[in-house]
């Protein structure tokens, strides 16, 4: 019923050109557009209403953050991983200390990997609860989601504050630990929030999951397949809608991933529907894993006590950290020559190589649905461009 | 049904808009400037130097000028010149003070890494966000004068790290104190032996500048 009339394949350029089809027209989309999410320009030309190409460009935000790490000591590059995927600062610093940590062979105590676990699947549902809410924004459901989502986004967001001092800069894990430790009340907040939200998620998916309007729009729209996704690197939640199982967590365990029980949601037709849906799964996932962290949380130091802060040199040699953020795999490639600063410091953005794939799921659909299916990509342009 | 999902989401939002007239829950709306939240105690925005008095600020920084947080600091927004003297801290031990203390809170992110790196506890997170000024270049340019707040003020806007720093100060002034108090002790034996063995040297001429030199600043 839905979806039926697109064609996703084959020619989309057609021949005639008589007095009612016109040429092609080319449309700049962005940088100045709301549903860029930032700075980043559609290149579309337009064939009618239909998208023949797609030429993504970005760029506009590019702050030079791989050379300044290279010329920053490895703890001052830590604040500015805050910034380049502004809503997950607390899974781009455990990434990055993950990385640091391999690369002089730093271990962390146990209450610090917990208490990773907790930050990091709380920045998860931070994330997807946003991107379910904007989803909804750009598909013209102007205002209402985004703001029940909003709303209990701050609620996240407030935790983060009272335990690294910033909403989203939070800054917050050292090599070796974390910066400070979580007080009984913070924990006890925590955990209520949790509790909470599954209900909060059942609210939202009555408000949404089952309206028809988001089905029209979403179903069949953008349809990824699973062998262009594995080809091109996608990964996270969009490389789980096309029903491919991968996530770091299982596949590298890293911290106490292990120690965790959870499934992995699996979508089976990588439209932006799917992708929309993987997220929620996702989220009650992140809740289960919280309710097994808050119980299972040891006692004990939360830092390394032979960990450095300053006059940090770690030896000669090379490390490659990475997790699984909310976006797909965030991860930090690190050269040392046995300097204070890293000889090379690169970063694989997520967003930024889920974002190669655009043109393939826009072709054939209107403009309309370009900017739900970037929405359904969920970028942050402060990682694409660095 | 067609149109049941559509029909469920409405009443969602029709619970939440009756809801947000006696559910505080629904409501989370604060009316800033008029309302305020209370802020965290960990919540930080910009650097100030801790003073351990408010009569003279100047008089009694802590900071000793060593320069670690200007090296530390990741967009290298402070700018520190060391004086060439020495005037007593707090503690009364002669120490080296900084005549510049700049900070480029334009510059400044707020990342709280000078703070962690100060070995003497000088330099603590602020929590006043209404800075909103006029003019760019200079105002948000803080010197010295402006940066310094006393320990008190410290104590009212983060208590619990307050109160711990206070702590381990006292501590390392306690064990300085006896330290000092030992050395002197040792001093004080010392020197009648140092003196009877010298005389039995009988060199007197030679040994005056050896005791009488004072220890090297
Ligand atoms: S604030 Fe602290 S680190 Fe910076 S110069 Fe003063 S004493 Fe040194
Ligand atoms: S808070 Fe960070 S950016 Fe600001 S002065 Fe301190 S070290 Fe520099």
């Amino acid at each position: 019923m839905i979806a039926s009339g697109l064609q996703t394949t084959g020619a989309h350029v057609r021949e005639v050109h008589d007095d009612f089809h016109g040429d092609l027209l080319e449309v700049s989309m962005g940088p100045h557009h709301p549903s860029t999410h930032g700075v980043f320009r559609m290149q579309v030309t337009l064939d009618g209403e239909t998208i023949v190409k797609l030429k993504p460009v970005f760029g506009y935000l590019h702050r030079n953050h791989e050379k300044l790490g290279e010329n920053t000591s490895y703890l001052g590059s830590m604040p500015y991983t805050d910034r380049l995927d502004y809503l997950n600062s607390m899974t781009n610093n455990w990434a990055y200390a993950l990385a640091v940590e391999k690369l002089a062979g730093q271990p962390v105590p146990e209450r610090a990997e917990y208490l990773r676990i907790i930050l990091a699947e709380l920045t998860r549902l931070l994330n997807h609860t946003c991107l379910a809410g904007f989803l909804l924004q750009d598909s013209g459901a102007s205002g209402t989601p985004l703001m029940y989502a909003f709303r209990e986004r701050e609620k996240i967001l407030d935790l983060f504050e009272s335990l690294s001092g910033s909403r989203m800069m939070c800054n917050f894990q050292r090599f070796g630990g974390c910066r400070t430790d979580a007080s009984p009340e913070w924990l006890a907040a925590a955990k209520k929030l949790t509790d909470g939200y599954g209900a909060f998620l059942d609210e939202y998916e009555r408000l949404i999951t089952g309206n028809e309007i988001l089905m029209a729009r979403t179903q069949g729209v953008g349809v990824l397949k699973p062998d262009l996704a594995i080809s091109a690197g996608i990964t996270g939640p969009m490389l789980r809608a096309t029903g491919v199982d991968y996530d770091l967590r299982k596949v590298d365990a890293y911290g106490f991933y292990s120690r965790f029980a959870f499934r992995v949601p699996l979508g089976d037709h990588g439209d932006t529907y799917d992708r929309y849906m993987i997220r929620v799964l996702e989220m009650r996932e992140s809740i289960e894993i919280l309710q097994q962290a808050f119980r299972d949380l040891p006692a004990g130091p939360i830092m390394d006590p032979k960990a450095k802060l300053r006059g940090f040199r770690p030896k000669t040699g090379e490390a490659y950290g990475r997790i699984e953020g909310p976006k797909g795999e965030i991860g930090f490639y690190l050269i040392s020559d046995g300097t204070p600063n890293p000889y090379r410091y690169r970063v694989r953005p997520p967003s930024l190589i889920n974002l190669t794939v655009l043109e393939d799921l826009c072709l054939g659909h209107t403009v309309a649905d370009a900017v739900i299916i970037l929405g359904s990509i969920d970028i942050v342009l402060g990682e694409v461009d660095r | 049904m067609l149109g049941s999902g559509l029909l469920q989401g409405l009443a969602v939002t029709a619970k939440n808009l009756v809801g947000s007239f006696h559910d505080p829950a629904r409501l989370t709306t604060v009316e800033y400037p008029e309302q305020r939240t209370k802020l965290p105690e960990a919540y930080r925005n910009f650097p100030f130097l801790v003073s351990e008095n408010a009569t003279d600020p100047m008089g009694t920084l802590r900071c000793v000028a060593c320069q670690i947080c200007e090296k530390e600091c990741p967009p290298q927004c402070i700018y520190i010149e060391k004086s060439k003297d020495k005037k007593p801290d707090a503690t009364g031990r002669p120490q080296l003070y900084p005549t510049v203390f700049d900070i480029d809170t334009s510059v400044c992110m707020s990342c709280q890494i000078c703070v962690e790196v100060c070995p003497f506890d000088a330099i603590k997170m602020d929590q006043v966000f209404e800075i909103a000024t006029t003019d760019r270049f200079t105002a948000l340019l803080l010197d010295r004068e402006q940066l310094a707040k006393p320990n008190d003020y410290y104590h009212t806007i983060h208590p619990t790290e307050a109160a711990e720093v206070d702590a381990r100060l006292a501590a390392e002034r306690k064990a300085a104190a006896e330290k000092a108090a030992a050395a002197a002790a040792k001093a004080a034996a010392a020197k009648p032996a140092a003196v009877a063995g010298l005389g039995e040297a009988g060199a007197p001429g030679s040994s005056t500048p050896a005791t009488t030199k004072p220890p090297a600043a």
